[in-house]
């Protein structure tokens, strides 16, 4: 398991793509985001948490269909799923590793990119932590998605359709969480769901993940 | 032991499981559906006549309130077809009754319109109402979150070529979605209610609907049920059809060969 995690790792490094396209995709959604609404400072403090958490959201998304399709193409996915480690590990593994790529970049660069939109004290640490427990829901909700897609030919489009409605809810708690922590309030509730959603999430997903790769390798 | 008693409770089902048979399904439903269309068209010619012309305009409403013929039990629907579709995806995945998975599929799309009607209608009723089309209200919400559920789930039916793989990974969608739009119903409660205290929009209708209004919605409820069930004999039939003319299709193509 742990070499399928290096291999991974190192493999996203670098054929280059994963680790920096995210987090420059993340910056220019931060960067545009303000030439839409105005440079007010307090409107875009207001909306700063929503707007970087959709952002880390959609930088999420980006890079989902390359958890499973190269493995796919040039046939390791065949090799994984004859090899002992059962699927169910492989796949969180994958998760995994695109989470160290993607969702902890994204949750070290959110508080430095919060203070593009003008946030209020306080309001990195908190953005900080909402990403921190929020992200490996997003990578192991993703990971289930390119499953399902794995062996379609223009998955990309199809994937964002499947993935988004289910990222519906940890966005709902995890901007809130944030956004009530910055704004003074109990954000105790909504941390709370975010980190049932990914530990639910995590301790379910490989599973569903697993029998969908098995029919699509079949 | 143990085997004798499984045994015993198969044979139990086995006259519900008879119909999973394609010949018998089809024979069965064909001989059900004019019957089911029948009776489709007199609840719901009763059900929207009787509610739309022979009750009483409502005090603070005016005619307008006469739209819940529509609305709710085409909300109703939206959701039920979801559970409906979980439930069919679950025999396809446990049993491998084709008609199962078949009929899963025939329901999304009915269930789409079904989903489209209630958030149309809801919007004309809220127009006057509430002065406006949409508020994001939780129940409003969480319905558009239903829709694009169901439009993943079609997309994924659409996309995949062999009809097998394509049933076994929208049924797995269907199990996970289903958790996630159970998720996204409480998400949303909690996340409007956070931040608008107090200004909710929906009305609780069973309570504060009187009988004057409440016996004609029960038929017309019953009427989208009938819809609903001959709407999917309908569509399920075809997709039997279909798959056996892919396999009429595939034989000729291998007796050429």
């Amino acid at each position: 398991m742990i070499a399928l995690l290096i291999r991974d790792l190192r493999l996203s490094v670098r054929a280059g793509g994963g680790f920096g396209l995210g987090l420059a995709f993340f910056l220019i959604v931060t960067v545009l985001v303000p030439f839409g609404v105005g440079p007010e400072a307090e409107i875009l403090g207001r909306i700063a948490p929503g707007i970087l958490w959709v952002g880390a959201l959609l930088a999420c998304l980006l890079s989902l269909d390359r958890i499973f399709q190269l493995d796919f193409e040039d046939g390791s996915l065949d090799l994984l799923a004859t090899a002992p480690l059962p699927m169910e590990g492989a796949v969180v593994m994958k998760a995994v590793a695109h989470w160290l790529v993607t969702g902890l970049p994204l949750t070290l660069a959110a508080p430095v990119f919060g203070g593009l939109m003008s946030m209020p004290a306080g309001g990195a640490w908190w953005m900080f932590v909402t990403l921190l427990i929020g992200t490996p829901a997003l990578s192991m909700i993703g990971a289930f998605g390119a499953a399902l897609t794995v062996g379609l030919k223009r998955g990309g489009l199809l994937l964002s359709l499947l993935v988004l409605p289910l990222y519906v809810p940890t966005l709902i708690f995890g901007a809130e969480a944030a956004a009530r922590g910055i704004g003074g309030f109990d954000a105790s509730t909504p941390l709370l769901m975010v980190a049932g959603i990914t530990a639910g999430s995590i301790a379910l997903l490989p599973f569903a993940a697993a029998a969908a790769l098995r029919i699509n390798l079949r | 032991m143990d085997n004798v008693r499984t045994k015993q409770a198969r044979d139990g089902w086995n006259w519900l499981w008879a119909w999973a048979n394609p010949v018998k399904f089809m024979a069965l439903s064909g001989k059900a559906l004019p019957w089911v269309i029948g009776l489709t068209i007199l609840t719901l010619a009763v059900g929207l006549i009787w509610g739309f012309f022979f009750t009483p305009e409502a005090v603070n409403f005016g005619s307008s309130v006469k739209i819940i013929y529509v609305h709710v039990p085409s909300a109703m629907m939206a959701i039920n077809i979801w559970v409906m579709m979980l439930v069919a995806s679950l025999i396809w995945l446990i049993r491998r009754h084709h008609v199962s998975a078949l009929a899963a599929k025939a329901a999304a799309l009915v269930g789409v319109v079904m989903t489209i009607i209630a958030l149309l209608t809801g919007a004309i009723w809220g127009e006057p109402m509430w002065g406006t089309y949409w508020a994001w209200d939780p129940r409003l919400t969480s319905f558009l979150v239903l829709f694009l559920f169901y439009l993943g789930y079609m997309a994924l039916w659409a996309a995949i070529e062999d009809p097998d793989t394509a049933a076994d990974l929208t049924s797995v969608l269907a199990i996970v979605g289903s958790v996630f739009a159970l998720l996204s119903r409480y998400a949303v409660n909690f996340w409007n209610q956070g931040l608008h205290q107090g200004a909710s929009l929906s009305l609780d209708k069973e309570e504060n609907v009187s009988d004057v209004y409440w016996q004609p919605l029960v038929i017309c409820l019953t009427g989208f049920v009938l819809l609903f069930i001959a709407l999917l004999l309908v569509r399920t039939r075809t997709e039997v059809r279909k798959r056996r003319i892919h396999a009429l299709e595939m034989r000729e193509r291998m007796s050429d060969a």
